[in-house]
């Protein structure tokens, strides 16, 4: 990795990112963060099972089903979230040419992809008892299936190029674009009428849900959060870890090649 | 200017052509965007003949009959409102779970000569609240809230209601 000093006069939030931009200080500052994060989401996440399926009331009208909810909402927050974030990283990359943001980029997508799944499953399998319906094509279903058509875009994209920082670069212009379908997923309840209720609790007034429902399911998606920081940060110090075992082995190639040559040379 | 500077401007101005292109579309496709037609669209713009469509509302306070007959067939007839406006249903199949009056829904189906929409599916559509059944008694109790008239009363006034007293007086009475 060469070490990139920015250019007098470039903006200050470029050199302070530079900062991290370097993989080797990356992997030793996040070292010991795994096991408290992974720690930290089994605890939660446990706790916030025995909360919401056990403690928790059910809802007057939909009765037990509401606690497919402990799930459903968690991860179309992190689905959104975490497209926030890939879309920043995308910005770093395109900007500032972060190596590490492309690295974190191309690991959490699958991520992504993994939660946006699960938000539409859990979504269908509630909607069957509730609605009377697995699915239907209104504007919330529609743009939440095009977010995980995004994400695995992306998945596909990043990787489908020889030469990695070409792919990087195409899927960070992919991230951006699909940037656009953001506000329409959480405003598409608003903007037009559709099946799916609006929002409950991330609205401007008092949150729609009853206290005994709401902390458990902020526990939850706080469980859920740690989770999947911590499958992001494992899967981007495994790849920064990959990156170098390559490069190792490609410069040891590379002196096994020259070895033979140079003896060559001297006999003659 | 810096090369990284250039390329801020850049993305500013791609993401600025992208976001009024984008808002421009959305704008152009908000009516072809509706789920469903509420009771006063469909009586303010009547739909072709036999054109299928979906229609949303409440399901009106006392109007569902449950033992009715539609040809031959064992049929439930109900009025969806919103509020200005209500048209008659007739539906023969099997209703979700939250069905009940007062309750949103989504019918699709074709409008008939006598004006009643003869639905093929009725989906429900709860609203965005959520609270324990004890929560929702204690409301009912209290004369704050009658679920077959309308939605929840505001959430700041029973979101962290203790179910085990009494709700506090209605404000204004």
């Amino acid at each position: 990795m060469e070490p990139v000093a920015p250019p007098s006069g470039a903006p200050r939030a470029g050199s302070a990112l530079h900062r991290f931009a370097n993989p080797g200080r990356f992997l030793r500052l996040t070292e010991n963060w795994l096991p408290w994060l992974s720690g930290a989401a089994l605890l939660v996440l446990g706790s916030g099972a025995v909360w919401g399926l056990l403690l928790a009331p059910p809802d007057w009208q939909q009765g037990e089903t509401v606690r497919i909810m402990f799930v459903h909402v968690p991860m179309a927050w992190l689905a959104m979230g975490g497209y926030l974030g890939l879309a920043i990283l995308s910005l770093m990359s395109l900007i500032w040419r972060h190596p590490l943001a492309d690295l974190t980029a191309r690991e959490l997508a699958p991520a992504g992809a993994a939660v946006t799944a699960l938000c539409l499953v859990t979504g269908s399998l509630w909607g069957r008892p509730m609605w009377g319906t697995w699915w239907v094509w209104d504007a919330r279903l529609t743009s939440v299936l095009v977010l995980f058509f995004l994400w695995l875009g992306h998945v596909a994209l990043v990787r489908a190029f020889d030469d990695p920082e070409r792919g990087a670069r195409m899927g960070a212009i992919l991230a951006l674009v699909g940037v656009v379908n953001l506000p329409i997923v959480k405003f598409s309840v608003d903007w037009w009428n559709t099946l799916h209720q609006p929002a409950s609790v991330t609205r401007l007034d008092a949150p729609g849900m009853h206290v005994d429902i709401l902390y458990p399911l902020l526990w939850c998606t706080l469980g859920f959060s740690l989770a999947f920081m911590a499958v992001v940060l494992a899967a981007t110090r495994a790849a920064v870890m990959e990156r170098r075992v390559r490069a190792l082995q490609m410069a040891a190639a590379r002196r096994a090649e020259a070895a033979p040559a140079a003896m060559r040379e001297a006999e003659a | 200017m810096t090369r990284k500077r250039r390329r801020i401007w850049i993305l500013l101005l791609c993401a600025l052509g992208l976001g009024s292109a984008t808002a421009l579309t959305l704008t152009a496709f908000r009516d072809n965007l509706v789920f469903f037609f509420s009771p006063s669209d469909i009586l303010a713009n009547p739909p072709g003949e036999g054109r299928a469509f979906r229609l949303g509302g409440l399901v009106e306070a006392g109007s569902v009959e449950r033992h009715g007959e539609y040809q031959g067939r064992p049929a439930i007839r109900f009025r969806v409102t919103d509020g200005a406006n209500a048209i008659s249903v007739v539906f023969t199949g099997v209703l979700p779970d939250l069905f009940r009056e007062g309750q949103g829904v989504v019918t699709q189906g074709v409008l008939g000569p006598d004006g009643v929409f003869r639905a093929r599916e009725v989906l429900a559509r709860h609203d965005e609240t959520y609270m324990p059944p004890e929560v929702a008694d204690a409301l009912k109790r209290a004369g704050h809230w009658n679920p077959a008239q309308g939605a929840a009363p505001p959430a700041a006034q029973w979101n962290t209601l203790d179910p085990g007293r009494p709700a506090p007086p209605r404000s204004g009475s």
